[in-house]
């Protein structure tokens, strides 16, 4: 009996058993459709914090003030209050081999007004170079000017969102607007850019950062993005910033460096574990799927006994019953792995478009693994019954006994 | 072809043991057409399935064609019953979700008969039998005497050497049952070795030969007189 025959045969028996067929099919679909669609929203985040981390540029090294790495080395030996970031701190580092670029971040709150529009937001002080650091987009405009490296100038850019609150559709540019207690020429719109690393970038005014060190009466930087040459000689870059930053600060290492590969490969490690589990859970389905086939081989065994001893008697052997019945099972948990994969897919396009900023996307991997167990559960649970059948005796089987 | 030694069946019945066929000796040629009778639970079909080898009898030998079949692994019975024995049974055993042609199909698909070559000799077969225009009808649609025919047209698709058949006419009427046992006297014209199991005498009456089996005994052979007038 080839395979061709087997799979007739098996076709010819579930239509007749149309319902419980379909139901069993429907069990297997809804397990590998939610392994597909659990997977799916694991896979989703990585793709999403991987995106964002890429956007800020891979060749990225984030000083922060205050050492926050628990290394195990010694204890600071003044107390623990790091010295502040500075400009100053920022423009050295600028001049070091090997990085490309320096922007400081000064960031602080402040009601951004125009008339009698107004909006609490927040307020980024930075140089020139955070434009193409973080590769922010302009819609209008252009970003500050090189003249506000270094000096205080009373222009600002605004997030897309807080200029249409400010200006309800009239053109900003060059407008006047009133951050805190001051007045910003507008020289620039964002492009929508979406969130970067929970800051809302469509929500907020860039104003050089000597202008906000004013504003908000302080001269801590919040941190400084570094943007290195490339990353063959990350480490050297690194050491020489750690190095500089310390002869600055007196020799206290007081800075936390936050190196973006490092820093993408922990997320990724940790959504890719987290995916995996998702999808462990979900084939909990298809075990319960399983036993399901179980008992449905189990009643189908009970009910065609007559038939075990027909084809038994007319030649059949052990081997050949027990093929046919693992077929049978295997064959609804192949169409149950495709409707569920159909079904899990669909359910992926369908939150694409509601969610369409986040990238759902389910695994290839996981596609195949949810339609490697349902087969594997399908032969694994109908092997039992399988078995029974096979080991029937032809004369009793036909009389319909055990 | 068919050689009984001694071969004996006992079934546990409750705590005692119930001897259905007492230790027998009987031979069958090839080519010969006999027909089995005795009561009701005289050991007709039992006898029948162990010549079938469907069953394994408790004592005694069996040896079909030359080959003694006690040390037979079952994968080798199931060949042997493939190949070499058309079974038809009192209770036609159709499978009722299939058609009478592709009842008739079982046969040819386990023993692995390539797709293309089974529709021709199952035509050939349903057309031999006066079948062929209700081949794609289900056993639930055919009469029973359709329907015995049907089985037979499954056990002897495989032109098997041995045709064992338990009552094929208990559930005919006296026409439907003479057209069957028309249609086994041909098959055994043509050389197929049948063994019938049958209460009607008229119809034991028409075998060359005829055995009586009483309380799992063969009481009666008549052989002699039967081949001699053949
Ligand atoms: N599986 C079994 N378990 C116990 N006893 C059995 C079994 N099969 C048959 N028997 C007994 O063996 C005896 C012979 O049975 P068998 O079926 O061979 O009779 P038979 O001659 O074919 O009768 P009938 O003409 O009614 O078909 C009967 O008494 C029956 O009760
Ligand atoms: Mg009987």
């Amino acid at each position: 009996m080839g395979p061709v025959d087997r799979l007739s045969f098996n076709a010819q028996l579930l239509k007749r058993h149309r319902v419980r067929a379909l139901l069993l099919v429907l069990t297997i679909a809804i397990g590998v459709a939610s392994v597909v669609m659990l997977t799916a929203v694991g896979e989703g985040a990585r793709r999403y914090v991987v995106r964002e981390f890429s956007a800020l540029g891979s060749e990225l090294l984030i000083i922060l003030p205050g050492r926050i790495e628990t290394s195990g080395g010694a204890p600071p030996l003044y107390g623990t209050t790091p010295r502040d970031l500075t400009l100053e701190d920022a423009q050295a580092l600028s001049l070091l081999s090997g990085v490309v670029r320096v922007a400081p971040v000064l960031a602080g709150t402040a009601r951004v007004s125009r008339g009698a529009r107004a909006r609490d937001v927040v307020i980024i002080g930075s140089t020139p170079a955070l434009f193409p650091v973080r590769d922010l987009r302009l819609a209008q405009g252009r970003g500050l000017p090189a003249a506000a490296a270094n000096r205080a100038q009373p222009v600002c850019v605004l997030g897309d969102t807080l200029a249409r609150a400010l200006f309800d559709g009239a053109s900003p540019m060059y407008q006047w607007v009133r951050i805190g207690d001051r007045r910003f020429r507008v020289i620039g719109v964002l492009q929508t850019a979406g969130e970067h690393l929970g800051m809302d970038l469509r929500d907020m005014a860039v104003i050089p950062a000597r202008s906000a060190e004013q504003l908000f009466d302080t001269q801590s930087l919040f941190r400084i993005l570094v943007q290195l040459e490339g990353p063959a000689q990350q480490a050297a870059v690194e050491a020489r910033v750690r190095a500089l930053i310390r002869e600055r600060h007196d020799g206290e290492d007081d800075v936390t460096l936050i190196s973006q590969d490092a820093l993408l490969a922990t997320f990724d490690r940790i959504l890719r574990m987290l995916t995996l589990i998702l999808g462990a859970i979900a084939a909990i389905s298809l075990v319960v799927a399983g036993v399901l086939i179980m008992n449905l081989s189990l009643i189908s065994v009970a009910q065609r006994r007559a038939e075990i001893g027909l084809l038994k008697a007319l030649g059949a052997s052990a081997r050949q019953v027990r093929r046919l019945f693992l077929d049978e099972a295997l064959l609804l948990a192949a169409l149950g792995a495709g409707a569920g994969l159909l079904l899990g897919e669909a359910a992926v396009a369908v939150a694409l478009r509601l969610l369409p900023q986040f990238p759902f996307a389910a695994p290839l991997w996981a596609d195949l693994a949810a339609v490697a167990v349902a087969l594997l559960c399908g032969a694994l649970f109908a092997w039992w019954p399988a078995s029974q059948a096979a080991r029937l005796d032809p004369v009793r089987a036909l009389r319909g006994l055990a | 072809m068919i050689r009984l030694d001694a071969v004996e069946k006992r079934y546990q019945l409750g705590a005692r043991p119930f001897t259905a066929l007492q230790p027998t000796d009987l031979e069958v040629s090839a080519g010969e057409y006999l027909a089995i009778t005795g009561p009701s639970g005289s050991g007709k079909s039992t006898l029948l399935n162990l010549i079938g080898l469907l069953d394994r009898p408790d004592a005694g030998q069996y040896c079909l064609d030359g080959q003694a079949t006690e040390n037979l692994q079952e994968e080798a019975r199931a060949a042997l019953r493939r190949r070499y024995i058309g079974f038809v049974f009192q209770a036609f055993h159709l499978v009722a979700r299939l058609s009478a042609f592709e009842n008739v199909e079982l046969p040819l698909m386990l023993a692995g008969v390539p797709r293309r070559e089974r529709r021709p000799r199952i035509e050939a077969v349903l057309a031999r039998i006066g079948l062929s225009e209700v081949a794609e009808h289900r056993p639930g649609q055919l009469s029973g005497g359709q329907n015995q025919r049907v089985a037979i047209a499954r056990a002897i698709v495989m032109n098997p050497r041995l045709l064992l058949a338990d009552e094929p006419t208990g559930n005919l009427d006296q026409a439907a049952g003479a057209a069957v046992v028309e249609l086994l006297e041909g098959l055994n014209r043509d050389g197929m070795t049948v063994l019938m199991v049958t209460h009607n005498p008229e119809l034991a009456a028409r075998c060359r030969r005829r055995i009586r089996l009483v309380d799992g005994c063969i009481v009666e052979d008549s052989p002699s007189w039967d081949r001699s007038t053949a």
